[in-house]
């Protein structure tokens, strides 16, 4: 078994974005999905953030035309859902590959190398923070607290949590991925 | 602004501010009662029009508690005492003012235009040194130059959000938010595009709010200076029937208007739209006509003198596209004249053809466009000097077939209520009408009451900006109308959702409506309006069940050959559920054109003298022959389209049209051009070189209305004085003096001092606007009838306990479906649908010459549903040629599925693309009004090289 905390096991498995712009936003499973938070909320606006979330796990990231389509859905405004969208940096506002490998370097995991947990995993994905690798697999980012101090360095990969994780099991934990 | 009827009355609290005692309605903020004793709190982030936030802290106050109190939020409180400065207050004012101070941009834009701005202005006050203000600077945010009238400067920014709430809630426009957060948060267009790419619409309210430099109108050929350097002129905007209140700035050294700032009328309370508010320079455009001109002897016999106007597609200039007349092309065919040779040359033929042919083959067209006093004087030069009824306007092609039906169930043709009374509506029914584009002052309180519960029914065949307002939208099918109303008609009486006293009381024939709409159930209906039963239905009963519903309408219900019957529909309606006489109920067909009203109560219309007095009544004749001192003609006259099957005909032979357009604005254009080159004589009196001034033998240089002071009755019965702001050029004169000299050199005295003097005269004659007076309708105008000018804002709902009809009461009027006269077939498979761009007005005589506006919307293009272009395999933007029996145009395809399947959008104000080239002529039988919103076209994927045909003959 791997060296990071058990937590992991509980978490959902790693999702893969649709990535068809041309298909419905919310189809099939995704549209029961969306109507049960509809169900949750007294209003269509009041859902905007889970919705918002729900749109980004299907696209992977907000696009202008996912953000206009959202805003028709819950009988909004462009220019309110792009106020939301923009204000929260777990939305993604521009493209990123299949998998976001989001690296805490807040004081914590800073003092316990994160630094070079970010080197590494530029390193073994090729590419630049926040751009997307060749082979449109991977986006690394700096984040801010992911609230796992005591395990630093802290990971989130997509919707999957990885802590204590250090440079050497960094291509591990890369091959794991689908 | 209208009595907001209905309202509780607050409770009253009495508070102390500065030991002053003020006593005020319960709610009312600590800013606002400060401001009733004089007391002006400074403050960024609040305007009184607005929904206070309570952002910028700059009018924080004591109120004694542990901390400072933001004035402009802060309600006030029995027995509270205020404290509105002192050193500590001050201090924090100073230290926000020098917190905004220290990452603002060292040039303010607004400080170099208008002069006003508020955070400079606290910084003075203050006493700030901004370069000595220790704090770290930012690394500058980026401007926006994108939008051809607005100036975005995203460093001047305090993100106070005015201009937030007035896009979202003073003109529902929804076009700006914020995005980001921290230091990176600023204002953002849509999805943070930049503002010339988004939905924008230009009405420069946000610009109008701001109190730095982060929004600023931009230039347009004047340099803006601060008001108090400019010469301030209190009007109203030329433009739209909504009329609204406008002053506007003059550079006197320049004779041009720098900027215009709205008005709290009660008609626009201040907001104003991109025509009214940057549509204003066409005025002082190099093409404006400043000397008389004769067509010279080579140019005869008479014809078009343009490639364009031809219809022959590309001259051998080539055409220059977009725009306008091509002077160059034009004014060789005539030469200058003194006004003394032009106007006894006028005066000699219409003598000669009245002496040959008599007076009915005379005739003249005025204007909407112009002044109750221009408009009287016209119809009285055609009836008292002409000697004939033949007089008519706009109006004949707009809401002719809404008078017809509203005089023949109602007995009046005025509105019954102002449009700002939707507040008060708890349904209201937008039908046949793009308000958003066509009337978008008058749209943004119905989007308000919208916002505030007020349901909003809209129905119309395309999807316009007040369909996304709509709690129900039906898209029904082109000139299906009728069948839908009657259906509702069907489920009110079936489910027993009339108002049955109204019906009792006030109205006639009841029986008969029954009788049809019987025959009307939803399940038929939806056949023909292609909108499901049980929509039908569920629209219907929301209506019926409505407490009070007002009934807004434009061109959609009334440019049809049945445009009286689906007017008479929507009256029937309106009868059937109590909606007149109320607040909040009504029935408002939108006014076009500023002086529609005005120019229609003046009595430019063929079957009547001033106030809708019939000239077949001998008695009313008896009474204008008394106050004109001449016999007159007692043969009702001829319609606009009427008169130029007339020319045709040779039955009429002269004409004056004074401020019209009818080769681009009447229906069928290739009739039109053959009917204007066969008269004897033309005079058209404009401001510019139009289209139809080419088949003209004396043309006539003109005021534009910014160059003349008369009175405007807007589209809620508003009678409103416009105020002269420039001078006219060069040789231009006052239109009435014009029509008063051709009087004389006719043998008839028509002397006024003024327009003041000519408005007494015709309020002599008019009972609805007996008591008004140039004093009287100042600052803001009064709505007629008006029975105490001195202290009253007019009548604003008509008809509370009677009708003016022989028996007081309403009548109801059943109308039968009947299908368009030309409906689609395989050779002409689509249907044309003509309309109006929010940009563009009228022929675009001045808008195409007003440079913002121009550049928002510089070509011709038509828009079709993108099912229909992939059938076609045509691309948007690709140029396509619409060919009806009647003509075809060229130009470019638009794809929006705001347009439905089968239907194809073309607005009629480009000239190189004429819409009017393609319409039909058959005239609605009671109105006369043509189908303008329906005939059946052909749409064919154009060649290169056919790209500069334009408005060709049949095919």
């Amino acid at each position: 078994m791997r060296d990071w905390h058990p937590a992991v096991a509980a978490a959902e498995p790693s999702q893969k974005a649709e990535r068809d712009p041309a298909a419905p936003l919310f189809g099939g499973v995704y549209r029961e999905r969306f109507e049960r938070i509809l169900g949750r909320y007294p209003t269509k606006r009041a859902a905007l953030l889970p919705v918002l979330h729900l749109a980004q796990e299907v696209r992977g990231w907000l696009a202008p035309e996912t953000m206009t389509r959202v805003a028709e859905l819950l009988d909004l405004t462009p220019a309110q859902v792009r106020a939301v969208a923009s204000f929260y940096t777990m939305f993604n506002l521009k493209p990123v590959g299949s998998y976001l490998v989001q690296v805490c370097t807040n004081i914590a995991c800073d003092l316990c190398g994160a630094g070079k947990v970010l080197e590494r995993f530029l390193s073994e994905t090729g590419t630049e923070p926040g751009a997307i690798s060749a082979d449109g697999r991977y986006t690394v980012v700096e984040t801010e607290c992911l609230g796992a101090c005591g395990f630093a360095t802290a990971v989130l990969i997509n919707d999957r949590f990885y802590e204590s994780v250090t440079p050497e099991n960094v291509p591990a934990l890369l091959a794991e991925l689908p | 602004m209208a009595s907001a009827v209905g309202a509780p009355a607050r409770r009253l609290v009495t508070c102390s501010i500065d030991g002053r005692p003020v006593t005020v309605p319960e709610g009312t903020t600590i800013w606002e009662a400060a401001r009733q004793l004089g007391i002006e709190i400074p403050v960024l982030c609040h305007d009184p029009r607005l929904r206070p936030v309570g952002v910028c802290r700059v009018c924080v106050v004591d109120v004694g508690e542990r901390v400072l109190a933001a004035a402009c939020v802060r309600g006030v409180a029995d027995g509270m005492k205020v404290t509105t400065t002192s050193e500590g207050i001050e201090r924090c004012r100073k230290t926000l003012t020098e917190l905004l101070l220290s990452d603002y941009p060292r040039e303010s834009r607004r400080e170099a235009t208008l002069g006003d701005d508020e955070l400079l202005a606290l910084a003075r006050r203050y006493g700030i040194d901004r370069e000595a203000i220790p704090l770290p600077r930012g690394d500058g945010r980026r401007e926006d130059l994108s939008s051809p009238v607005i100036a975005v400067d995203h460093a001047a920014c305090i993100l106070c959000d005015r201009c937030i709430r007035a896009c979202d809630e003073v003109q529902h426009n929804d076009v700006i938010g914020r995005t980001g957060k921290g230091y990176g948060a600023r204002i953002a267009f849509d999805l943070d595009v930049p503002m010339g790419e988004s939905t924008c619409v230009s009405c420069g309210e946000c610009a109008a709010v701001c109190p730095t430099g982060a929004l600023t109108h931009k230039s347009l050929g004047v340099a803006i200076h601060p008001r108090a350097e400019l010469r301030a002129v209190d009007s109203v905007c030329p433009y739209c029937g909504v009329g609204c209140a406008v002053t506007y700035y003059v550079d006197l050294s320049k004779n041009a208007i720098a900027f215009a700032d709205g008005r709290p009328s009660p008609g626009n309370d201040s907001r104003l739209c991109v025509k009214g508010r940057y549509g204003f320079d066409y005025a002082f455009h190099p093409q404006r006509l400043a000397k008389p001109l004769i067509r010279r002897g080579e140019y005869y016999p008479k014809g078009p003198l343009s490639g364009d106007v031809r219809g022959e597609g590309r001259g051998a200039r080539g055409r220059k596209p977009g725009g306008v007349v091509d002077s160059e092309e034009v004014l060789p065919a005539f030469r200058e004249a003194s006004w003394d040779e032009a106007l006894d040359l006028v005066a000699r033929r219409f003598l000669e053809i009245r002496a040959t042919h008599g007076p009915d083959a005379l005739a003249g067209f005025g204007s909407a466009k112009c002044s109750n006093e221009e408009a009287y004087v016209f119809q009285k030069l055609l009836r008292a000097v002409f000697g004939t009824n033949n007089g008519d306007h706009c109006t004949r092609l707009c809401h002719a077939s809404s008078v017809a039906a509203l005089l023949e169930t109602i007995g009046s043709g005025a509105v019954t209520n102002v449009y700002g009374d939707v507040r008060n509506a708890d349904v209201v029914l937008v039908a046949g009408s793009n308000t958003t584009d066509n009337h978008p002052v008058a749209a943004t309180f119905i989007k308000d009451a919208a916002a505030r519960g007020t349901k909003l029914l809209v129905v119309d065949s395309r999807e316009t900006g007040i369909a996304r307002h709509a709690h129900h939208f039906l898209r029904i099918a082109p000139g299906s109308d009728v069948a839908l109303y009657n259906a509702w008609m069907h489920v009110l009486i079936e489910e027993d959702l009339i108002d049955h006293e109204f019906v009792r009381e006030r109205t006639e024939g009841f029986d008969a409506l029954k009788e049809v709409a019987r025959r009307y159930p939803p399940e038929l209906a939806e056949g023909i309006c292609g909108v499901p039963a049980g929509r039908i239905r569920e629209v219907a009963r929301i209506f019926g069940r409505a407490r009070a519903a007002l009934i807004f309408w434009g061109m959609g219900i009334s440019q049809h050959t049945h445009g009286t019957d689906n007017a008479r529909c929507l009256i029937s309606l309106a009868l059937l559920s109590g909606s007149v006489g109320r607040p909040g109920t009504g029935l408002h067909p939108l006014r076009g054109q500023n002086n529609v009203q005005g120019a229609s109560d003046a009595g430019l219309i063929p079957m009547v003298y001033p106030d809708y007095q019939s000239v077949e009544d001998p008695a009313v004749q008896r009474q204008f022959e008394e106050a004109w001192g001449v016999a007159l003609n007692p043969k009702r006259g001829l319609t606009v389209v009427e008169i130029m099957e007339g020319a045709l005909r040779k039955t009429v032979r002269g004409m004056y049209i004074l401020g019209e357009n009818p080769f681009l604005s009447d229906p069928n254009i290739n009739k039109v051009r053959k009917a204007l080159a066969s008269l004897d004589f033309l005079v058209v009196q404009d401001i510019f070189l139009t289209e139809t001034a080419e088949f003209a033998d004396v043309i006539l240089p003109a005021t534009s209305f910014f160059e003349k002071t008369g009175t405007y009755t807007n589209t809620d019965r508003r009678v409103q004085i416009g105020r002269q702001a420039l001078e006219p050029p060069g040789d231009a004169r006052l239109d009435w003096t014009i029509v008063c000299e051709i009087a004389r050199r006719m043998g008839y005295r028509m002397e006024y001092r003024d327009a003041e003097e000519i408005f007494d005269e015709l309020t002599s004659l008019a009972p609805s606007y007996a008591g008004l007076t140039y004093r009287s309708l100042e600052p803001y105008g009064k709505l007629w009838p008006c029975p105490d000018p001195e202290t009253g804002d007019g009548i604003q709902i008509l008809f509370d306990d009677a009708f003016p009809t022989p028996s007081g009461r309403a009548k109801f009027v059943p109308a039968e479906y009947q299908p368009a006269a030309e409906l689609p077939d395989d050779e002409y498979p689509f249907v044309l649908n003509t309309g109006r761009l929010l940009e563009h007005w009228h022929t675009g005589t001045m808008t195409r010459r007003a440079r913002a506006l121009h550049a928002i919307q510089p070509s011709a293009f038509c828009e079709m549903n993108p099912e229909d272009l992939e059938h076609l395999g045509i691309e948007p933007g690709d140029l396509v040629t619409l060919r009806s029996r009647r003509g075809s145009i060229t130009l470019r395809v638009q794809a929006s599925p705001r347009t439905a399947p089968g239907a194809v959008f073309v607005p009629f104000h480009f000239r190189e693309a004429a819409a009017n080239a393609l319409t039909n002529d058959r005239l609605d039988p009671y109105g006369k009004i043509p189908e303008l919103k329906f005939c059946a076209v052909r749409v064919e994927k154009a060649l290169a090289d056919e790209r500069l045909e334009h408005a060709s003959g049949p095919s």
